[in-house]
C-alpha cells in the first residue's frame, strides 16, 4: 500500500486514459473509463469476462480504436500517430496475450529473433544471440530455445510470450489473462515472473486478470471494471472490503474456487 | 462478439422490406471491393519499399513451388497426352494428323498451361495461404506481430503475393514442358514422330505474341492467387470457422478470376496477332 502511495505521489503518469468509450453494434463495452498508469506500478484490472478488460488493453497498444475519449501513452495521444511514430511507440510496450500468441510455425528463437531483428536492425547476430539467451534465462527457459511452440506446455508457452516481449526491453507491459488456463502452482509461477520482470526490467505493468490469486500478488493497485466503468480502484484490501453486492460475489467465488 | 447462427430459421422478409436486405447486399459488395482495392493498394505500397523480406520471399517460393509440384507434373501430363488422343479421330477425318504436334502446341502454350497451372496453384496454393493466416489471425499471431512493432503485411502478405507472382510464370512453363511431352509420347507411340520433329512442328505455329500473352497470364494469375489468398486470411473473421471460410474463399475467388483474367487477356492477345 506504500508502494503505491508513493508511486502516484511521484505522478509520472505513463499511460493516462480520459473518458474512453468503445462500442461493438449496439453493445457498450467500455462507457467512459479514466485511468492513469504510474511509472513502476503494477495495475491489476479485474472484471468478469465479456466486461471489455482486452478492449481496454487493445486500445492502449493502438490494435483497436476508441469511440471517444482519449489515450496518451508515454507523453503521444495514440489517436493521432503516424505509422512510424505508432511503431515506435508500440516497441516500448511489451505485450502478452492471453494464448501466447507464439508463431507456430518458427522455433523458440526465432520466436524471440524476429522483433529484436525487425527493430534492431543494426545488431549483429552475437547481440542477437546473447539478447535471446538473456531472456530466456529471465524467464527460467534456456533449454527450450531449439524447440517449436507446439512442444511446449501451456505455462511454457506464457513464458517464451513474455520473453518474447522483454527482449525489446519494453518499458511498459500489457499482460492479457497471464494465468488463464494454468493450474495453480504454474499459476504462482507466472505471478513471481510478473513481479521479477517489474523489478529487474523496471516496467509498468497492466495486468488483466479476473483471478484474485494473480491480482493480490501482483497488483500495487486494482482497479474494478464493472458495467463499462471504473467502479472502485485501489489496493487489494481497498476494493474488496466493501458490501457492493456487484464485488462481494465475485470475491467470494474466486476463493472458494 | 461476432454470433453466427448455422440454422437459419429467420422467416422471409415482407415483400415491402425485401428492398432493404437487397440494399445491404449491395452495400456489402461495394464495401468488399473497396477493402480489395485497398488491400491491393496497401500491397503496392509496402511492397517495393526498404526492407525488405529476401529471406522469407525465397521460402515461400520454394513452399509455393513444391506445394504445386507434383500435382502440377502429373496434371500437366495427362493434359498433354489426352488432349492429343482426343483430338486425333477430328483430324483424321481431314487427314490431318501431321498438324497434331502445331495444335497440340497451340493449345497448351495459349491456354492450357498457365490456366491449368493456375487452378491447381489456386486449389493447393491459395488455400493453403488462406488457412495459414486466417489460422495466424485467429490465434492473435498477427496481432503479435503488430504489437511489437514489426510489420505483419509486409512480412506475410507481400512475400506471398511476391513469391506467387514469381513462380506461377515459372510452374506453367514447366507445365507446357510436361504436357508437350505428354503430347509427344501419344504421338511417338503412333506416327513414330521423332522428338526433334516433334519440337520443331511444335515451335513452328508459335509466335512473341504467344509467349508474351502466356507469360502476362501467368504472371496476372500469380499474382491473384497471391493476393486472394493473403486478403481472405488476413482479413478473416475470429473463430475456427473463419479459417475454414478463409481458405475456402481463397480458391472459390481465385478461380472466379483467374477465368475472368483468361477471357480479358485472350482478348487482348488476339488484337496483337
Amino acid at each position: 500500500m506504500e508502494k503505491a502511495k508513493a508511486l502516484i505521489d511521484s505522478k509520472n503518469v505513463v499511460i493516462r486514459i480520459k473518458g474512453l468509450k468503445k462500442s461493438f453494434d449496439d453493445y457498450h463495452v467500455l462507457r467512459g473509463i479514466d485511468l492513469e498508469l504510474y511509472q513502476g506500478e503494477n495495475l491489476v484490472v479485474l472484471g468478469r469476462s465479456g466486461t471489455g478488460k482486452s478492449v481496454l488493453i487493445k486500445i492502449i497498444s493502438g490494435l483497436l480504436k476508441a469511440d471517444s475519449g482519449s489515450v496518451e501513452v508515454l507523453g503521444q495521444d495514440m489517436d493521432n500517430l503516424s505509422d512510424k511514430l505508432l511503431q515506435e511507440i508500440r516497441v516500448r510496450i511489451g505485450f502478452s496475450f492471453q494464448n501466447s500468441a507464439l508463431y507456430d510455425s518458427m522455433t523458440v528463437r526465432k520466436n524471440l529473433e524476429f522483433p529484436l531483428v525487425r527493430n534492431k536492425r543494426n545488431h549483429t547476430q552475437k547481440e542477437v544471440d546473447t539478447a535471446v539467451e538473456s531472456v530466456l534465462d529471465a524467464v527460467g527457459l534456456s533449454q527450450t530455445i531449439n524447440q517449436m511452440p507446439s512442444e511446449l506446455s501451456g505455462g511454457q508457452r506464457k513464458r517464451i510470450g513474455i520473453a518474447r516481449t522483454l527482449i525489446l526491453n519494453p518499458e511498459i507491459m500489457l499482460y492479457d489473462e497471464p494465468t488463464a488456463g494454468l493450474d495453480p502452482i504454474t499459476c504462482i509461477e507466472i505471478n513471481e515472473l510478473i513481479n521479477e520482470v517489474q523489478q529487474r526490467y523496471k516496467t509498468s505493468s497492466i495486468i488483466i486478470t479476473h483471478d484474485l490469486t494473480c491480482a493480490k500478488s501482483t497488483g500495487d493497485r486494482i482497479a474494478m471494471l464493472l458495467d463499462g466503468q471504473f467502479q472502485r480502484q485501489g489496493t487489494f484490501e481497498q476494493v474488496f472490503n466493501t458490501n457492493d453486492e456487484r464485488v462481494k460475489p465475485f470475491y467470494e467465488y474466486n476463493f472458494i474456487q | 462478439m461476432n454470433t453466427t447462427d448455422t440454422t437459419d430459421t429467420t422467416p422471409p422478409l415482407p415483400v415491402h422490406k425485401r428492398g432493404g436486405r437487397l440494399k445491404k447486399q449491395i452495400t456489402d459488395f461495394f464495401v468488399s471491393l473497396f477493402n480489395i482495392n485497398k488491400f491491393i493498394f496497401r500491397f503496392f505500397r509496402e511492397a517495393f519499399v526498404p526492407p525488405f523480406e529476401f529471406k522469407e520471399i525465397i521460402r515461400q517460393c520454394y513452399e509455393t513451388g513444391v506445394r504445386s509440384f507434383t500435382l502440377i507434373s502429373l496434371t500437366g501430363f495427362i493434359v498433354g497426352l489426352i488432349f492429343t488422343k482426343q483430338s486425333r479421330p477430328s483430324l483424321e477425318v481431314f487427314g490431318a494428323v501431321s498438324w497434331l504436334p502445331s495444335l497440340v502446341s497451340i493449345a497448351i502454350m495459349r491456354a492450357l498451361a498457365p490456366l491449368v497451372t493456375a487452378l491447381i496453384a489456386a486449389g493447393k496454393v491459395g488455400s493453403s495461404i488462406g488457412a495459414e493466416l486466417g489460422s495466424m489471425r485467429v490465434t492473435e499471431q498477427i496481432d503479435a506481430m503488430e504489437v511489437s512493432g514489426t510489420k505483419p503485411f509486409k512480412f506475410l502478405v507481400c512475400t506471398r503475393v511476391i513469391a506467387t507472382t514469381l513462380t506461377i510464370p515459372i510452374l506453367a512453363t514447366y507445365t507446357a514442358f510436361i504436357g508437350l511431352l505428354g503430347g509427344y509420347v501419344n504421338v511417338a507411340v503412333n506416327e513414330g514422330t521423332s522428338y526433334r520433329t516433334f519440337m520443331q512442328q511444335v515451335f513452328d505455329p508459335l509466335s512473341f505474341v504467344d509467349f508474351s500473352a502466356s507469360l502476362i497470364k501467368s504472371i496476372v494469375f500469380g499474382f491473384t492467387i497471391g493476393i486472394v489468398g493473403c486478403y481472405q486470411g488476413y482479413n478473416s473473421s475470429k473463430g475456427t470457422e473463419g479459417v475454414g471460410k478463409a481458405a475456402n474463399g481463397a480458391v472459390v475467388t481465385a478461380m472466379f478470376l483467374i477465368f475472368i483474367e483468361e477471357i480479358v487477356i485472350v482478348q487482348i492477345a488476339s488484337w496483337f496477332r
